[in-house]
């Protein structure tokens, strides 16, 4: 193991620069230790983001070597063998200083996508029972997990590509609550999936399955959107 | 971009998934560039049958197999990587993605086996 690691992170906001440092190796070290390691010992002024450092609040994640990571997770031994990192803010989304990125456009479109849980029942009616077996509570089983941290948004080509795309989690999101029977705006929310930027969008490339650090697949809940919707338009409800 | 950024970019994007995606995109820009002269070709048979004659000997040509050997594998691969896409998009979702572009590949090459084995005996 060589002492210490070449490390090059992005200083500034859109306009901007890579500054090099050199961080000494250590045993078990993650790229969130290298980073912290700048920030307190070589670069005070360094902004970057990170609260939980367990993988619980996916709020560290950035473009490790090119690739959106939580960097809490990510084991310097994994990505830079060759004693090399460049570490960068979340592609596809503004850069607001150095390696904070600007989440906002990523919220604005879970809104966009319907994403907020609109109840159909009143005050006083009884609980609603959602057996953890139903049909549609097991599609929506793994999508619920997601945290948002906006990993797949930044391995996303369409979402590079196109910027009105809303994006693998918006619509992942958008999945959960079609398969709430608890909710009650399904139509409206189909609608808001189905238009310009919806899910029919997506080529299907898995990029946000392949880059999504707790498994889960975005790509089938989009998959699951479209059937939806195909049907909703052969029903005459889109 | 520094080369190490680049090289960040293509891993990233090296799982099967994005390979489908990007064969089945770039096959399909083949065959739309090829559908004119095939279409040209054709309409010469309209004008008689001495022009279509002379290219089908021009044809014949093994470097002319070699590339309709292409195009066959190419339209192959075209055609079963968007039947796997439908069935990803009507479908109940599958996790032996893997396995059906795979599937689609063997397809490709077994076409392509199959018009060279033709082309040898035709």
């Amino acid at each position: 193991m060589a002492e210490f690691l070449t490390v090059d992170i992005w200083r500034g906001g859109a306009e901007g620069q890579l500054q090099r440092f050199d961080v000494p190796r250590s045993d078990n070290q993650t790229v969130l230790d290298v980073v912290t390691h700048v920030q307190k010992v070589l670069e005070p002024s360094l902004a970057y983001r990170f609260a939980c450092r367990v993988g619980m609040c996916g709020s560290c994640a950035m473009m490790v070597n090119g690739k959106a990571r939580w960097t809490c997770r990510t084991h310097v031994k994994k990505v830079a063998a060759d004693g090399r990192l460049t570490l960068e803010p979340l592609a596809n989304l503004p850069r607001i200083r150095d390696l904070v990125a600007d989440l906002a456009p990523f919220f604005d479109k879970w809104q966009a996508a319907g994403g907020q849980f609109k109840p159909q029942a009143e005050l006083g009616d009884d609980f609603a029972i959602v057996p953890p077996s139903g049909a549609a509570r097991r599609q929506a089983d793994e999508a619920i997990e997601c945290i948002g941290c906006a990993v797949c948004y930044a391995s996303c080509d369409v979402v590079a590509g196109q910027p009105d795309y809303l994006g693998p989690a918006a619509l992942n999101r958008a999945w959960t609550l079609m398969n709430d029977g608890r909710d009650g705006a399904q139509d409206e929310r189909l609608k808001a999936v189905s238009g310009a930027g919806g899910c029919q969008n997506c080529h299907t490339q898995q990029g946000c399955r392949d880059a999504c650090p707790k498994g889960l697949n975005p790509t089938r809940s989009i998959a699951g959107l479209k059937r939806m919707s195909l049907m909703a338009l052969i029903e005459g409800r889109l | 971009m520094s080369l190490q950024q680049a090289a960040g970019r293509v891993r990233s994007r090296s799982h099967a998934g994005y390979v489908a995606y990007l064969v089945h995109r770039l096959s399909g820009l083949a065959l739309a560039v090829f559908l004119p002269f095939h279409f040209f070709v054709l309409g010469n048979a309209l004008n008689g049958a001495a022009g279509l004659d002379d290219f089908l000997l021009w044809a014949a040509n093994p470097w002319v197999k070699l590339g309709e050997w292409l195009l066959v594998s190419a339209l192959a691969l075209h055609m079963a990587g968007g039947i796997r896409v439908l069935a990803i998009e009507f479908l109940p979702w599958s996790e032996r993605q893997k396995t059906y572009i795979m599937l689609c590949i063997a397809f490709a090459i077994a076409a392509g086996l199959l018009f060279l084995l033709a082309a040898r005996h035709g």
